[in-house]
């Protein structure tokens, strides 16, 4: 099948040279579906605030099999120096989207493999609805499968992805994979770092089996000049907790989608986070929780603080199916807004079809408050340094969700060391 | 829980029972042939004895109608609609106009008096003065399918200086006011629907009320819908000028029928500095039956304009009736410190689906919007509110709150909340929280236990739960109001 060929306008094209022989029976339907629609423009509901755009006109080549080692070593450095404790934490670092062992402590609790070695796509993932799910699925080499056994406390687990580019683009598509059984426990931290000129088009798919709890922070730190789209599947199934976090510093454009699918009775999905984003930067937390069984309950606060002329994006969807009685569903998205030429675009969505539920949203926008500016003012705070207090306290609300302690240090101590001083007016 | 039970059935009960409005008034009437074409868009401009320009108007129209395509993002389903299997143009065969009452055809009056209308006071119809003290009066501009023929209280009115008639009239009457702002808040192709309007709209109102005058009476117009297969397309415009203000009221029943019926009104309202203007509309078109079938296709694009400073509109509205609903009445607030307000109260049941909310666009400096949307859900239903807040650069100062809730009676329905909430101003607050739940149980058990039997407490709850857009309603219609949400829900429990 070479279904690709026919039709590579807009911004599939950029990738024609390498879609043109998909193998296998996955990667061949997600080419046909990929054909069909090609990747979203902004009349495409779910990327109605987000432009593909930003992929330029260049085309992105398949990652180079050599990369500088030093240049690995000092991104990898940057993330573990950010806090003490993480150099010491079990990690899997990718480079370019592939698994560089040279740099990785592997866990010993988990079952690892690779998708190099044996290519796993899941079940969750749906290419013909996600035409960037569907690039993926084309285009992944690699990525990571992690089972924890039955029962087992695996403590916490680092997926590190670094982008090594110059000013040719390369893109790169992981696949990656993780299964918590029943009854065990995960914290995995998944880190977005890099330099250059790359787009990452990550997959994750999540399975979080009956009793199990996964707690799982995504802290997106990559390139000034990279694009980041991943999507995320969870499978959440009885009386089991996926608990998620994600804070968006960077790039280009980010987008973090998640798909939380609440498959058995008393599950209970967290899909919390925050965005802090200057410049011209484009930040997209997007959302769909489905309630598909009764007695589940889902959370998410969103945080976003907007400098320059950075756009940050919320779409969070609440879907309550009709057997899903006794939901508890909240959701709440808040933006601060620092600048004239900053923008938040929000559409929290329910889609209510049971009757015995409890379902609430809530949205926010404004400037930091006049009156609290003043407060601290006038006990002697310098300007900036008030508005900065303020930005930090209005984050922390969403960052103090973070459950486990570690992940939450490490949260805080990036912000810190990224933002310390940063409170000026712009 | 049985007082849920009691109402589901009670409700289910209610869609069993005739639609108390259904009913067909035999009238003569005058039609085109079905179909729509650049001759029938003539032949209804040269029915209507319109001036050139307006023809043009409609034909331009027409052809950017062609290019468009239905809008297919609403949550609403339903079979594809052919727009060449409709009459475009019905009118009764009795001159318009009547001098007395005994000039109007008695058929219409009975129709009026079925349908409750304030017009079965002959004095009214017939366009005398209430006496100094009475109650305020209201002014029925009563729109038969397509074509008005009864105007009451026009002298009053006009010594007030308002201009309150059917706009085909003043299309020739006032072509200078008509073309100056026809088309100027919802531009002929701002989407399907308006586009189709514009090219075959039959008939609506013109209202204008010139500078510092507080219109004397309220203003009304009912609208029918009679003929069959006669998809109506209302047009509506007021302008209110610098320091003026109005009361608008629209109402609507229709006879019942097994066909579906498209309705596709564009209103448009503009509001200069200091103005005000209210609008509010009870909408009990026919459903459909239990099963769906039959019922009106309500796709209406509503928006005003607050193009001076400090000026208002309000829109509210209490949507009961029509198979398919797809309305949001918009504000678009110019003028610096103007303000917007939208009140609504949705209920659907059966298998009625309802797509409804608002927009608030804030252009000027300090302009403030607030969005009350209550819908209720029972029987087979699907209701949503669909909502966009936007705050521009230069809207420094705006503030929007806005609060949706939905309430579900019965486990086949659902309730649907899509807002979208855009801000470009760091100066602007906006403030959205929306909830979706049952009855609860401790509620009722507080009512119960004060003595109220199950059927009033669910009754009363209901009523609190609309209570914040129910106020905002006109005395006048108020009533109506309440008595429909009786009908549709909470009659059935009290």
């Amino acid at each position: 099948m070479n279904a690709l060929s026919k039709d590579m306008s807009g911004p599939l094209a950029l990738f024609a040279n390498r879609l043109n022989t998909p193998t296998g029976a996955e990667r061949q339907s997600a080419a046909g579906a990929l054909a069909r629609t090609g990747l979203p423009d902004r009349k495409v509901e779910a990327w109605r605030y987000t432009a593909l755009r930003a992929l330029g006109k260049q085309d992105y080549a398949a990652p180079p099999e050599q990369v500088d080692a030093s240049t690995v070593r000092a991104l990898l450095d940057g993330v573990l120096q950010a806090h003490p404790a993480m150099a010491a934490l079990p990690r899997v670092v990718f480079v370019n989207g592939r698994h560089a062992p040279a740099f990785s402590a592997l866990p010993d609790d988990v079952d690892l493999s690779f998708f190099a070695h044996e290519p796993q796509f899941g079940l969750q993932a749906a290419p013909d609805r996600d035409p960037l799910v569907a690039l993926n699925t084309v285009l992944a080499e690699d990525g990571l499968v992690l089972r924890v056994p039955a029962g087992v406390d695996a403590g916490h687990v680092m997926l590190i992805s670094l982008g090594v580019a110059g000013a040719e683009p390369l893109s790169f598509h992981p696949r990656h994979t993780v299964v918590v059984e029943k009854d065990a426990h995960l914290r995995l931290i998944c880190v977005q770092a890099g330099q250059g000129t790359y787009f990452h088009n990550p997959v994750m798919d999540i399975r979080v089996e009956d009793g199990a709890t996964l707690e799982h922070v995504t802290l997106q730190t990559e390139g000034a000049q990279a694009i980041s789209l991943g999507t995320l599947y969870a499978h959440v199934g009885h009386q089991s907790v996926y608990d998620s976090f994600v804070l968006g510093l960077g790039g280009l454009l980010v987008r973090h989608e998640v798909h939380a699918h609440l498959a058995a009775t008393r599950g209970e999905v967290h899909v919390n986070g925050a965005q802090r984003l200057a410049g011209q930067q484009v930040g997209d937390i997007t959302s769909v929780i489905t309630h598909a069984a009764s007695d589940c309950t889902s959370r998410q606060t969103v945080r976003n603080v907007l400098d320059g002329h950075a756009r940050g994006v919320f779409q969070g969807k609440v879907l309550v199916e009709r057997i899903a009685q006794k939901t508890d569903g909240y959701q709440m998205n808040q933006a601060l807004l620092l600048s004239p030429d900053a923008e938040i675009d929000a559409k929290p969505e329910l889609e209510i079809y049971a009757d015995d539920v409890r379902c609430s949203h809530g949205a926010t926008v404004g400037a930091l408050d006049d009156e609290q500016l003043f407060y601290l003012r006038s006990r002697g705070i310098p300007e900036h340094e008030a508005r900065q207090i303020l930005i930090d306290a209005f984050l922390d609300e969403a960052v103090a969700l973070v459950v486990d302690a570690t992940a939450q240090t490490f949260c805080r101590s990036v912000l810190a060391a990224r933002f310390a001083g940063k409170g000026e007016p712009s | 829980m049985p007082a849920v039970t009691q109402t589901r059935e009670a409700v289910e009960k209610l869609g069993q029972s005739t639609y108390k409005w259904g009913f067909e008034t035999d009238i003569e009437m005058d039609m085109a042939p079905k179909g729509l074409n650049e001759d029938i868009i003539r032949l209804i401009s040269s029915r209507k004895e319109e001036p050139e320009w307006m023809l043009e108007w409609r034909l331009a129209a027409y052809k950017t109608w062609q290019a468009m395509t239905e809008p297919k993002w609403a949550k609403v389903g339903y079979p594809p609609i052919d727009y060449q299997d409709a009459h475009y143009y019905a009118a009764p065969l009795k001159k318009p106009g009547p001098k007395s009452l005994d000039e109007v055809d008695p058929e219409l009056l009975r129709t009026y008096e079925k349908l409750g209308i304030p017009l079965h006071e002959q004095a009214m119809l017939a366009g005398v003065e209430v006496p100094e003290g009475e109650r305020m009066p209201v002014a029925v501009d009563a729109v038969f399918d397509s074509v008005s023929v009864a105007t009451t209280f026009r002298k009053t009115l006009e010594e007030a200086g308002v201009i309150f008639c059917p706009i085909s009239e003043a299309v020739k009457e006032h072509p200078d006011l008509v073309r100056k702002y026809l088309g100027t808040v919802v531009p002929a192709g701002d989407n399907f629907f308006s586009a189709l309007n514009s090219a075959v709209f039959t008939d609506g109102s013109f209202v204008y009320v010139p500078k510092g005058v507080r219109c004397p009476m309220e203003l009304s117009t009912y609208f029918r819908i009679n003929a069959k297969n006669t998809g109506q397309f209302e047009r509506t415009l007021i302008v209110v000028e610098e320091g003026a203000s109005v009361s608008y009221l629209e109402g609507c029943t229709a006879p019942m029928r097994d066909e579906n019926q498209l309705h596709a009104a564009v209103v448009e309202l503009v509001a200069m500095d200091d103005a005000s203007i209210k609008y509010s509309t009870v909408q009990n078109w026919y459903p459909g039956d239990e099963d769906g079938r039959g019922g009106i296709y309500n796709f209406v694009t509503k928006r005003g304009i607050c193009r001076g400073a400090r000026s208002k509109i309000s829109w509210t509205q209490v949507e009961t009736g029509s198979a398919i609903t797809w309305k949001y009445p918009s504000c678009i607030l110019q003028g610096e410190g103007s303000v917007g307000e939208f009140y609504s109260v949705a209920v659907t049941n059966n298998r009625q689906q309802a797509d409804t909310g608002t927009k608030m666009i804030h252009l000027g400096r300090n302009t403030r919007s607030t969005i009350i949307a209550k819908t209720i859900s029972a029987g087979r239903s699907d209701s949503t509110y669909r909502g966009l807040v936007r705050v521009q650069p230069k809207a420094s100062g705006a503030r929007n709150f806005t609060q949706c809730d939905s309430l579900l009676i019965g486990d086949q329905c659902g309730a649907h909340t899509v807002p979208y909430i855009e801000s470009r101003n760091m100066n602007a607050r906006i403030e959205h929280e929306a909830t979706t739940s049952k009855i609860s149980e401790d509620q009722l058990f507080y009512c119960r236990q004060r003595g109220l039997s199950e059927e009033d407490a669910v009754g009363l709850i209901v009523n609190g739960f609309c209570r914040d857009v129910l106020k905002e309603l006109p005395m006048e219609f108020a009533v109506e109001a309440q008595k429909l949400l009786q009908i549709s829900l909470e009659g059935s429990v009290g």
